[in-house]
Formats: structure tokens, C-alpha cells, sequence
């Protein structure tokens, strides 16, 4: 008899949990079914292709163009991932390969603590730094005049929050990399930085690749640290030191009147559904390579 | 010869200045809030709510936006631990032998790791219109723990495989059921659990995006789940586009203070795992 309540708890139990994490893995599911759901009337409107190449914003005429804040994000993350890929790789080779036992131990847990730092605590350090910087001993070597509030402001921030991202799993892969590699070729004669050049740097190609689009799919998605930063200026930037307006801002900061103007909310769905998209797609990919690097260096 | 030579030492140096400014931004952004954010910083700030020209410069503080933040980290991370404690344990002991249906449902959890806290915001906004919710404190917690379900699910599930196979192959052996076993085994990670609830708990406290839609703000403490809250993060934010000087000013103490606090929990939540990690049997 008591064995059968055993029994019993076990199944009961195990189909419990077997609902929950069905439950938690379809929400990959459900929160793309839900956002393109609401994003119909929109995309019946004006389709997909003119949604995404139109740069009218004017939502009181019905004219949803998202053109301008595309390029808004993609010039904020392209000047985040041109800033922070070389710095983490080199930072992380420099732990891995270089640095002294004492000096890892020092150094990586503030690695560790920089991405723990709230979005919005980048923002606010954004506007007192950055912005500044940039106004007043940056841009005036370039161009006449600007705010400071510019994509460059935006992609400096975004480039640190991205740091702790790029550097963690970089010296996680660097660290699967057989010693007998390197060994063999300090032992014919090279110098680290060679062997680092040559061979490390090789095996960990695909690693560096996945760790970049990680980056570039959280650059993509961060929202109140770049809005608060980037000036908001919904037109094409054409300069680094232009204010732009990503995506997940125009839905952060519209979404008080989103439910007034018809249509409105449905096209800030559809930006995040564009932007869950892309994510998605990124993630994968990128987890895909870390995967296989994995199995291919740990076996 | 002396090429390579300098070649290296150019190389190392530049490796040595990286670090430096990937470190060093850490300092830079900790020691502008702090040395803005202390000469506004008093007792009010942490023990008053606002008061009636608060947004003018007048007295009060943002304990209402403490609370709020606290209510909502709080209520997320324990819902969200509900959920993935069990989902911790079935990835590991129940498809124990299907290594491709676990490996799968491990990718959905980093997938949805990446999906970004404003997706989270605007879908929770889309879970509270259909179930007519209104922006308050619970819209928030549903946001957030969705947002920290991946988060805790992730730790959870790298705590439980670094318990060793014997201890697990011994309690079956011994004729338990599994979860018998996973009893055992919660046991054996519980310090483990308390760094998955640090670490939610520090996200959860320190997102804007993902409650931006869904708790509204208010002045007050909520005294019920259907009320609007205010988060810290956002009393930031708000704050800080204030024209008033004094106002401004708040939003570096309330920095200082969301600081202060996200310090606090991710320090105690590194040195868990670093205890953690030396106990491993």
C-alpha cells in the first residue's frame, strides 16, 4: 500500500512538473503567437515590406514607417559591437593567457559586477558622462554643433553594458582550449602572442563569432539605457554624432498613448515582434555554435 | 628577431589598456553615481514617501518606489522560483536518458534568456489586456516573472548537475522513487537556490522595460495587489527628465541608493558561488 502512494506521488508529481516546463517552454511560443496576433490590423494595413522600408512616422495619419528607427538600432549597435568586440577579446586573452592567478582573481569578479549594474543606472551615468563628453570635447573636433544626445552616446554606453557579456563567455571558451595546442606551439619556437595569433585565436573563432551575436542581439534589445542617451529623434541618423531613435525605445516611450490613436498599439506590437524576431533568431544561431564548440573541445 | 619581440610587447600592452578600461568602466560608473548622488542624498529620501510638491523640489522621498521595487522583485522571484524549481528538476532527473529533448528544452530557457525585458513588458501588457488587469502591482510581478523565469531556470539547472552521480545513482538504488531523489538532491543544493534567488531578485529590482507597461507608478504604497506601484528604476527615470534642479538630483540619490542596493546582491550573490563552488564534493 505504501508503495503504491509512492508510486503514485512520483507520477502525479512528474506530470506536474512535465506541465510546468512545457508550460515555460512554449512561452517562446506563445509570446511570438501573441505579439503577431495583435500586429494583424497593422500588417493588413500596410504590409510587412512597406512597414519596413516607408520612413513616414506619423500615427495620426495611420502612416507607420519604420525605416528610421531600423537604422536608429542598427547604427547604435554596430558602433556598441565595433567598440566593445576588440576590447572584451583582448581583455579576455589578456586574463586567460597573460594574466598572473592573483590578478584573474581580482579582476574578473568586477567583470562580474558590471553586469550586474541596472540598465537604467547606465543611463543615468550616460547622461552625467557620456553626454557631456561628447558635447563638449568630442564632437566639436568634427562637426558644429551637437546635443551629445547622439547614437555615438548611445553605442559607447551600450558598448560596456555588452562588455561583461562578450568577456565571460570568451574566457569560458579560451579556457577549453587544449594546453597541448599551445604547448606545441610555443614549442617550435613562437612567441605567445604568435601562438595567441595563430592558434588560439583560430580554435576560438567560432566562439568569438557566437559571443559577437549574443552581443548584437542584447545591444538590440536594451531599451531605457539607449533612450535615455540617444536623443530620440525619429529621422535616419547620418553621422555618429546624429540623434537616432532605436526601436525598443519608440516602444518604451509611446506606450502612454498607444491605446488613443487607432492603430498605434498594433504598430508598437509589431516593433516588438520585430524585434523578438530577430532576437530569436540570433540566439539561436549563436547558441548552436557554443553548443557544438563545446562538444568539440571537451571531447 | 626584435620585431616579434616588440610585436608581443605592443600586443601585450594593448591587451593591458583593454582590461584597464573594461575594469576600469566599472569605477568610472560607480563613482559618478556615488559622487553625484551623495550631496542629495538624506534620510528623507529612504524613509518618506513623496510629499505634495515633490516634483517641484519640495519635501518627501521615494520610499514608495523602495517598496514598490522590493513588492515586485520579491513576488517575481518567489513565483518564478514555483515554477522553475520543478522544471530545474525534470530537465535533470525525469529525461535524464533523452539527452536531445533536454538539450532542446535547455536552448528554449537560453532563447528566452536572450528575449530582451521590453518584449517581456509588451507582452506582459498583452497577458493583462486580455485578462482586463489594469497597471498595478500584480501586471508587474507577472511581467517580471516571466522576465526571471529563464534567469533562475538557467542557475537552477547548472546548480543541480554539478551534484555528483553517485549521490543520485545511490539514493535510487537504495529503492527511492525520483523524486525521492530530487528531495535528496534539493537538499544538497540549497545554497545554490539562495544565489538563484539573489541573482533574480538583483535583475528583477533593477528592470525598467519590463514593468514600464505593466505596474503604472503612484505616489503611495500599494496596499493591494490591484494597485499601481512605483519601481525605483523608473522614479529614476522619471525624475532625472525633470527640468527642477532638485528634482534631478533625486534621481542621483535614488541611483545611489538602486546602487547601492544591486552592489549589495550581486557581491553576496558571487561570493554564494564561490563558497558554492569550493563545497562541491
Amino acid at each position: 500500500m505504501i508503495q503504491r502512494i509512492r508510486f503514485l506521488k512520483d507520477k502525479i508529481i512528474s506530470k506536474l512538473m512535465l506541465v510546468f516546463t512545457l508550460a515555460s517552454v512554449s512561452l517562446v511560443f506563445v509570446i511570438g503567437i501573441g505579439l503577431y496576433y495583435r500586429s494583424i490590423p497593422v500588417l493588413h494595413k500596410l504590409s510587412w515590406f512597406g512597414l519596413l522600408t516607408n520612413s513616414d512616422w506619423k500615427p495620426m495619419k495611420g502612416l507607420f514607417g519604420f525605416y528610421p528607427f531600423i537604422m536608429g538600432t542598427l547604427w547604435v549597435t554596430a558602433i556598441s559591437i565595433i567598440i566593445a568586440l576588440p576590447l572584451s577579446v583582448l581583455t579576455s586573452l589578456y586574463l586567460v593567457e597573460y594574466a598572473h592567478t592573483k590578478i584573474k582573481r581580482v579582476l574578473i569578479p568586477f567583470v562580474n559586477l558590471l553586469s550586474g549594474i541596472p540598465p537604467v543606472i547606465y543611463g543615468v551615468w550616460g547622461v552625467l558622462f557620456i553626454v557631456p563628453l561628447i558635447q563638449n570635447h568630442i564632437a566639436p573636433h568634427f562637426v558644429d554643433f551637437s546635443t551629445g544626445y547622439s547614437v555615438l552616446a548611445g553605442g559607447i554606453v551600450l558598448a560596456i553594458m555588452i562588455f561583461p557579456l562578450i568577456v565571460s563567455i570568451l574566457t569560458e571558451v579560451l579556457t577549453t582550449i587544449p594546453q597541448e595546442l599551445k604547448d606545441a606551439s610555443l614549442a617550435v619556437g613562437a612567441t605567445k602572442w604568435e601562438t595567441i595569433k595563430k592558434v588560439i585565436i583560430r580554435k576560438a573563432s567560432p566562439g568569438i563569432i557566437a559571443a559577437t551575436v549574443l552581443a548584437v542581439s542584447r545591444a538590440f534589445g536594451e531599451t531605457i539605457a539607449v533612450l535615455m542617451v540617444c536623443g530620440n529623434n525619429a529621422v535616419v541618423p547620418h553621422s555618429v554624432f546624429d540623434p537616432g531613435y532605436p526601436l525598443p525605445a519608440l516602444i518604451a516611450n509611446n506606450y502612454g498613448e498607444m491605446m488613443s490613436i487607432p492603430l498605434y498599439d498594433s504598430a508598437l506590437m509589431f516593433a516588438a515582434l520585430l524585434l523578438f524576431i530577430i532576437i530569436l533568431l540570433f540566439n539561436i544561431i549563436s547558441r548552436v555554435i557554443l553548443a557544438r564548440l563545446e562538444r568539440k573541445l571537451t571531447t | 628577431m626584435i620585431k616579434r619581440k616588440l610585436e608581443e610587447l605592443f600586443f601585450k600592452t594593448l591587451m593591458i589598456l583593454a582590461t584597464i578600461v573594461v575594469t576600469g568602466s566599472f569605477f568610472l560608473i560607480v563613482g559618478t553615481i556615488f559622487s553625484k548622488g551623495i550631496p542629495y542624498m538624506n534620510l528623507d529620501m529612504i524613509t518618506k514617501t513623496p510629499g505634495g510638491g515633490f516634483y517641484i523640489g519640495k519635501e518627501g522621498g521615494v520610499l514608495n518606489a523602495i517598496i514598490g521595487s522590493l513588492y515586485i522583485a520579491g513576488g517575481a522571484t518567489v513565483l518564478g522560483l514555483m515554477i522553475s524549481i520543478p522544471v530545474a528538476i525534470y530537465i535533470n532527473m525525469y529525461i535524464d536518458g533523452k539527452r536531445f529533448t533536454s538539450n532542446i528544452i535547455r536552448l528554449a530557457f537560453d532563447v528566452l534568456f536572450g528575449i530582451p525585458s521590453i518584449v517581456y513588458g509588451a507582452f506582459g501588457f498583452l497577458i493583462m489586456v486580455y485578462f482586463g488587469i489594469r497597471a498595478s502591482l500584480l501586471g508587474g510581478i507577472i511581467a517580471v516573472t516571466l522576465l526571471v523565469i529563464p534567469i533562475l531556470v538557467r542557475t537552477l539547472d547548472e546548480v543541480i548537475r554539478t551534484v555528483p552521480r553517485e549521490l543520485r545513482d545511490a539514493t535510487l538504488s537504495l529503492g527511492a522513487t525520483r523524486w525521492e531523489m530530487a528531495k535528496v538532491v534539493l537538499r544538497q543544493i540549497r545554497p545554490g537556490i539562495f544565489t538563484a534567488i539573489l541573482l533574480s531578485f538583483g535583475r528583477g529590482i533593477g528592470d525598467v522595460a519590463s514593468v514600464l507597461f505593466t505596474a503604472g507608478f503612484s505616489d503611495n504604497i500599494p496596499t493591494s495587489l490591484h494597485e499601481p506601484a512605483a519601481t525605483l528604476p523608473l522614479a529614476i527615470f522619471f525624475q532625472l527628465g525633470s527640468p527642477v534642479e532638485e528634482v534631478q538630483g533625486r534621481a542621483y540619490a535614488s541611483a545611489l541608493i538602486l546602487t547601492i542596493v544591486v552592489l549589495i546582491i550581486t557581491v553576496l550573490s558571487q561570493l554564494l558561488i564561490k563558497k558554492f563552488s569550493k563545497h562541491k564534493i
